[in-house]
């Protein structure tokens, strides 16, 4: 880790970033902090998700993979419950976080959703300040009594999310005047200014240039430190380069699950064999 | 991805050929079409452009004299002995400004002409004078100079529409005197003017004995019909002639006793001075009877030579309540009416409004009930005007026994309007705002309320506020259900209004207006529609405004 070239200064040099993932693969002996026991989803009469069961583990990143309908993001959004808005929408089965059932009754998804933070496809900054960007979370769920606090968290949030050298000077600016990548990790600072326990991310760089990619995925490398990730994207040298499982989707089911230099290099399944040979997909 | 070249050549594969001449005629079809749907396009827009221009225009050109007012700026002695200090308001006004009148025109001496004088200026100027006075005691004993306005009837006058002489003989009157003229029964110019008749003396009607006693009339009446064939033309002859043509007969037979039993031949009956004026290819004129006397116009003109008249900014059109006297009458009361009637109806439309068009986008789930109130919602907005004026004759004055003719009940009813027009654009507006900033909002733990009041509504209100504005533009120019709660109430003073009190609105001033039968009120109507639609714009530019300004901030 010493060795990663500060994220400030990498500039256009540091096109192909060095494959973290693979050298930090040893350390996934973390505790396991999410488990999903027969996940099923259903659209109206259409079946989205089958009896998924999957162990997600902390201080990781893990990755899904699939084609596209696999079931990949219908399951990342079971994670925290977002797909409660849509009407159609059943879920069944059980998703614990830190074993506690998310899908009980007495759990309130608002709460829940402060504890499992979401970065979605397209950067969706409010169309408001930097700071308030940040701090909205933290404003609604009373995380600081005072200024200073909140100015804190703020500033805090912006450095974890290698933004704040950036944006120190116009941080009363509009946060959609930021560059793609910009607004992307502001998207990730407004996600851990709540401090939370798991960071969701749905495909984060699709909407990116291969830069801002390149540090997007530092980033997600370096708040694995903390966090518990799991990331749904499309490039499966993404998923090599940033994740330490990995799950491959198909056809709305989980075809296989493990850390990822064993997805890549052995797989199991032909199937997976097959989708990451690029034979179908 | 096969090896295999592609044939470049796909229309000579399929057997098409391209520059074939039947393929020439297909691509010309095709741009004529394209061509045809743009001319018609350009038509509608050119039609409805050019039928809009006709409105403003022929608006304007009506509309623009009550825009102006005729004013005399006279000279008034102030007689302290006329003008008690203690008690101003009671003085006579009337007569000082008489006396000030009279002084130049001094020929008037009888009461009719002295009445006719003050015909000419408005019924208002006693009551200017009070104010003046009111004002400024301390004038009292000096002369002061006043601008007082002219009565309609010479306003329109000096505005050239309506003449001091007029046509004596309408169209009719002059096509029958052509088709007689035609026939070849008119001789004769000037006085020597006739009309060709051939008349019987009839023994029976005259007697040789008594010939002054004779019918010369009945005998006249017979050789019309005779001439003329049906008793209708005949009646239409008889203002043709002049009023003493039967003693022009009687004095003929006294000089030719021996007439009577004869027939005349072509009798020459001498014409009116009208239509002898006709017949010399004048078109005779007569004194305009909207005026008392043709002496006012020698007065008016005598002041105008003396630089007396002007012609202002009419400042009573927009500063004045209603009046039954075109000069005077404003729109002060009709706008104020309007004004508490719209704060009332976005008082009620807006939270309204918005709180059903945010539960229904927002909240509501999707199923049966919903789409039925949603179908409702729309379908309200197709109802007429006049329907929810009914209902709020039937629920507001009737049930809940408010007042009628108050601003309170029209804001009311006009709310009832506006209500699906907001709702409909809330909706859309709130649609617009893009799920990302939903969904990012949701993502970070916030709930449904705050995504609503912290993100949707704030990046909705440029919409919602552009539909309240239409919305309330629209109910700014409703007529029917203000007319059926009464609101057209005739207010001669703005000091009651309120929302309790019977008060009048733009729209219904102008549907009073236009039922006036004063002359000057066709400018008055014009000009009211003029301010009306220059309210409408400012609203719709204001919605503009606000939609240019703070759309797609995302």
């Amino acid at each position: 880790m010493n060795e990663r070239p500060n994220l400030n200064q990498a500039g256009f040099g540091n096109l192909a970033p060095a494959p973290k993932g693979l050298l930090a693969r040893g350390d996934t002996s973390g505790r396991i902090r999410v488990v999903g026991r027969s996940v099923s989803v259903f659209y109206g009469e259409k079946q989205a998700l089958i009896d998924v069961n999957i162990d997600i583990l902390d201080k990781s990143v893990t990755a899904f993979i699939g084609p596209s309908g696999c079931g990949k993001s219908t399951f990342l959004r079971c994670l925290n419950r977002m797909n409660d808005f849509i009407d159609a929408a059943r879920v069944t089965g059980s998703v614990e976080i830190d074993g506690v059932n998310i899908y009980d009754p007495e759990i309130d998804p608002v709460q829940l959703r402060a504890r499992v933070g979401m970065v979605f496809q397209k950067p969706n900054p409010f169309p408001k300040s930097i700071y308030d960007n940040v701090a909205y979370g933290p404003r609604i769920h009373g995380l600081a009594r005072t200024k200073s606090d909140m100015d804190e968290i703020v500033i805090t949030s912006l450095e974890k999310a290698g933004l704040y050298k950036e944006v120190k000077d116009r941080i009363l600016e509009a946060g959609t005047g930021l560059s793609g990548g910009q607004q992307q990790r502001l998207c990730i600072a407004r996600a851990i200014a709540v401090n939370p326990e798991v960071i969701l991310m749905d495909e984060p760089c699709s909407a990116l240039d291969p830069i801002a990619t390149a540090r997007i995925e530092e980033l997600i490398d370096e708040l694995r430190q903390n966090f518990c990730i799991v990331i749904v994207t499309h490039s499966m040298q993404q998923a090599a380069r940033v994740s330490q499982r990995t799950a491959f989707f198909h056809l709305g089911t989980l075809v296989e699950e493990g850390e990822t230099s064993e997805i890549f290099t052995n797989p199991r399944q032909s199937r997976t064999q097959d989708y990451i040979t690029g034979r179908f997909g | 991805m096969t090896d295999a070249t592609l044939d470049t050549n796909v229309g000579s594969r399929l057997g098409v050929d391209w520059a074939s001449e039947a393929n020439a005629r297909r691509l010309k079809k095709r741009y004529a079409a394209n061509r045809r749907l743009q001319f018609y396009g350009l038509t509608a827009i050119a039609l409805a452009i050019g039928l809009l221009g006709t409105l403003v225009s022929s608006l304007v050109v009506e509309g623009y004299k009550a825009f102006y007012q005729s004013k005399a700026t006279l000279e008034i002695r102030l007689d302290p002995a006329d003008i008690d200090p203690k008690n101003l308001a009671d003085a006579n006004y009337r007569r000082i400004f008489n006396t000030a009148i009279e002084r130049y025109v001094p020929e008037a001496k009888t009461p009719a002409e002295k009445r006719q004088l003050s015909d000419i200026f408005s019924s208002e100027a006693r009551y200017a004078l009070r104010d003046y006075v009111l004002a400024h005691p301390e004038q009292i004993g000096q002369t002061i100079k006043l601008k007082v306005s002219l009565s309609d009837p010479f306003d329109q006058l000096e505005k050239g529409v309506i003449p001091r002489y007029v046509d004596a003989l309408s169209s009719s009157e002059t096509s029958r005197f052509e088709a007689l003229a035609g026939r070849g029964l008119i001789e004769g110019r000037g006085a020597d003017a006739a009309m060709k008749v051939s008349l019987s003396i009839d023994p029976q009607k005259v007697s040789s004995a008594d010939i002054g006693a004779g019918r010369f009339r009945d005998i006249i009446a017979d050789g019309l019909l005779a001439t003329l064939g049906n008793p209708n033309a005949v009646g239409a002859a008889w203002p043709m002639l002049r009023d003493d043509v039967a003693d022009v007969l009687k004095a003929y037979v006294i000089a030719h006793p021996d007439s009577i039993g004869q027939r005349l031949e072509n009798f020459k009956l001498p014409l009116s001075p009208n239509y002898a004026a006709l017949a010399s290819g004048e078109t005779p004129k007569v004194f305009n009877q909207r005026f008392a006397s043709e002496k006012q116009f020698e007065w008016l003109d005598r002041l105008k030579a003396q630089g007396a008249l002007s012609y202002p900014f009419a400042s009573e059109l927009l500063l004045n309540p209603t009046s039954r006297f075109p000069e005077l009458a404003g729109l002060a009361g009709a706008i104020v009416g309007s004004f508490y009637a719209l704060v009332v109806c976005f008082l009620i439309s807006f939270p309204l409004g918005i709180a059903a068009a945010v539960y229904l986008e927002e909240f509501a789930r999707r199923n049966r009930w919903t789409d039925l109130i949603e179908v409702n919602i729309n379908n309200l907005a197709a109802v007429p005007s006049v329907v929810f004026g009914l209902l709020g004759l039937a629920v507001f004055l009737n049930s809940f026994g408010l007042p009628r003719s108050a601003p309170l009940v029209g804001g009311m009813v006009l709310a009832l309007i506006t209500l699906p027009t907001i709702i409909i654009t809330t909706r859309a507006a709130l649609k617009a705002v893009p799920p990302s900033v939903r969904e990012a909002a949701l993502g970070i733990g916030a709930s449904k309320h705050q995504v609503v009041m912290h993100h949707v509504l704030p990046l909705a209100m440029p919409g919602i506020m552009t539909g309240v504005i239409i919305g309330l533009a629209h109910a700014l120019g409703e007529t029917a259900p203000l007319l059926l709660i009464g609101m057209n109430a005739f207010i001669p003073s703005i000091e009651n209004i309120g929302l309790l009190e019977p008060a009048t609105a733009l729209p219904t001033q102008i549907y009073a207006w236009a039922d006036s039968p004063e002359r000057g009120f066709v400018a008055r109507t014009s000009a009211a529609i003029l301010v009306l639609l220059a309210f409408l714009v400012v609203m719709n530019g204001i919605a503009i405004f606000l939609r240019q300004r703070f759309e797609r901030k995302w």
